[in-house]
């Protein structure tokens, strides 16, 4: 009886420790990572609750291109504008475009890379193939082409980031799949007769995940510099538009006069891109110790 | 290593035919009518209709495919539909800048990454490791259209050092180049840095050092040549970058380029000169690939071409 007890004693003794809580205490502990994490969060924060100071489209013609000021903490554009309260508002275009856009590519990338892993045969060549092309071409002239195909415009933006962005995650779970089935409780699910759609979604998917967040956060990085290239080069955001891409092409025309124009809304994509970077190389080091 | 070369310049043939289908679709995707467009505004319905009977518009795709490939082939390119001059007499010129924009870029950032990452990868840790480091970070997170209107602000238009705009001379090259090879210098000073400090963990670098090399030796002959290895192939996928990027250099520093007047076109609908455009980047695509692999092979003779 005695010797019960003591097991009993022991089992109590060890708490059970969701890997969530210990990712998160490896996360934390890489300080860049951190910055990064709660400089997004924060970014988030503005994009939602927007704190404005003046009204983005409201114009002063008695006060144009004038340099950063108390009252204009980032000075005025060309129509007397506050360019801090535009950037601001451009946080919130340039998170949505970039979220939905890579959102949208991951999920399709994801079902894509799953049947190819998973089936195998004909459809992985097929997939595969279809991606190899996407690829040969560089990012931005593949985004290029799409939007000059589809026509300029915030919305076709966002379907060139999103279709460009396909074949990244379908590489990606596909790896990952093929390494997970191989695993004993794949083949013990199947022995057990589990439909392949569950097998797939509730059993395989999950393990993919650490992959898919680390590529997901770069590719936010990259969506934004690709989203503003194309606003700068007049494929996207109108430029009445508080996009940032659009500011800087704008702003171009006043680069003798008031470059204050030109610095704030690149300050902003190079912080905004250079937190996402930083936040998903710590990812990969948390999630992934074998890639230091 | 004459018969690999031989191989894969074959080997382009079919996947030079996948692309052409591709950007010959993509070029009938387009929303617009070229026949309306190059006849104009005031132009009767039956104009455009004879227009589009001269230019071959009413023909199958695969007659029209098929034109447009012996065309291609033969040097015929079509005019183009906003000037209305020979495409090869419009693109060719476009080649230059952007041929010395990229071997300029090219030769100073591989260089530099190189060393930046072999400075970093010896004094792991210390600070000027984090500088470099930080240096890598910021520079693959920089937008470089805006690096560029920078660099434009401060050199061109405060100091006056060069010219703002356009092509005068070598000199203007200066600022366009540092802006495309900015984030290139950074990629590659990343991946030599890790190589290198994975190689000087080997047996065979303290074997050197125990015999007595000088450090000098150990790193730049021994460890070098392999980490080389790794780094030639990121030299050959920063190409794909810099062709992106070539598109918006050009535009910033108005560089009369390829790049340029793929994006002019695009902008205006000129699709002839649009297709030739993306035909010759692709095709200067694959080229530097197969430069690339084979490089692969001079650095690394465990590799057999057959």
């Amino acid at each position: 009886m005695k010797v019960n007890t003591e097991i009993k004693k022991k089992q109590e003794d060890y708490k059970f420790e969701s890997p969530m809580i210990e990712l998160s205490r490896k996360f934390l502990k890489k300080k860049v990572a951190t910055v990064s994490f709660f400089f997004i969060l924060f970014l988030i924060i503005l994009a939602i609750f927007q704190p404005t100071p003046y009204d983005i489209s409201q114009t002063d013609y008695s006060n144009t291109l004038s340099k950063p000021s108390a009252e204009h903490w980032f000075g005025t554009d060309e129509y007397g504008r506050d360019i801090f309260s535009r950037i601001v508002y451009g946080t919130k275009l340039s998170l949505t475009v970039a979220i939905v856009g890579v959102t949208v590519g991951a999920v399709i990338g994801s079902i894509l890379g799953l049947i190819a892993g998973y089936y195998r045969g004909i459809p992985e060549m097929i997939i595969m193939r279809t991606c190899d092309v996407l690829l040969a071409f560089p990012g931005l002239l593949l985004a290029i082409g799409i939007v000059a195909i589809i026509g300029p415009g915030l919305i076709n933006v966002v379907i060139a980031i999103a279709i460009y962005g396909i074949p990244n995650f379908t590489r990606i779970i596909r790896s990952s799949t093929l390494a997970i089935k191989e695993l004993l409780y794949v083949e013990a699910s199947q022995s057990i007769g589990v439909s392949d759609l569950r097998l797939l979604f509730k059993h395989i998917f999950p393990g993919t995940v650490p992959a898919l967040i680390v590529s997901y956060t770069m590719r936010l990085g990259t969506a934004i510099i690709t989203a503003a290239s194309l606003s700068f080069l007049g494929f996207g955001a109108s430029p009445s538009n508080p996009d940032w891409g659009a500011m800087l092409s704008s702003g171009r025309n006043y680069i003798g006069i008031a470059p204050h124009m030109l610095f704030y809304p690149g300050l902003a994509i190079f912080l905004t891109v250079l937190g996402f970077n930083l936040l998903g190389d710590g990812l990969r080091d948390t999630l992934d110790p074998k890639l230091d | 290593m004459r018969g690999y070369i031989v191989k894969r310049l074959l080997n382009m043939i079919p996947i030079m035919f996948v692309v052409s289908i591709v950007i010959f679709l993509f070029i009938h995707m387009i929303p617009g009518d070229p026949a309306r467009l190059l006849a104009g505004h005031q132009a009767t319905f039956e104009e455009v209709e004879l227009l589009k009977e001269q230019m071959g518009l009413n023909n199958s795709y695969i007659v029209q495919y098929k034109d447009f490939m012996v065309g291609m082939l033969t040097g015929n390119w079509g005019n183009s539909l906003k000037t209305g001059l020979p495409v090869g007499d419009m693109v060719i010129p476009r080649m230059k800048p952007t041929l010395i924009l990229a071997i300029f870029t090219i030769v100073w950032s591989v260089i530099s990454g190189i060393a930046i990452g072999i400075i970093s990868a010896i004094n792991r840790g210390k600070w000027i490791d984090y500088v470099v480091m930080i240096g890598a970070s910021s520079g693959i997170s920089l937008p470089l259209f805006w690096l560029g209107l920078m660099l434009m602000q401060i050199f061109s238009v405060q100091l006056g050092w060069f010219p703002t705009t356009g092509i005068d001379g070598l000199k203007s090259y200066v600022l366009p180049s540092i802006t495309l090879g900015a984030g290139i210098t950074a990629m590659i000073a990343r991946y030599t840095r890790s190589s290198m400090i994975e190689i000087l963990k080997e047996n065979y670098i303290r074997t050197s050092r125990a015999k007595g090399l000088s450090e000098f030796i150990v790193v730049n002959r021994h460890a070098l040549r392999n980490s080389l290895i790794d780094v030639i192939t990121i030299v050959g996928l920063q190409f794909g970058f810099l062709l992106a990027g070539s598109v918006l250099v050009e535009t910033v520093f108005a560089i009369p380029g390829l790049g340029r007047l793929l994006i002019d076109s695009i902008l205006f609908r000129d699709y002839t000169v649009v297709q030739t455009v993306l035909l010759i980047f692709t095709f200067q695509f694959l080229i530097i690939n197969l430069i690339v692999d084979v490089l692969y092979g001079v650095f690394n003779p465990k590799i057999k071409y057959e």
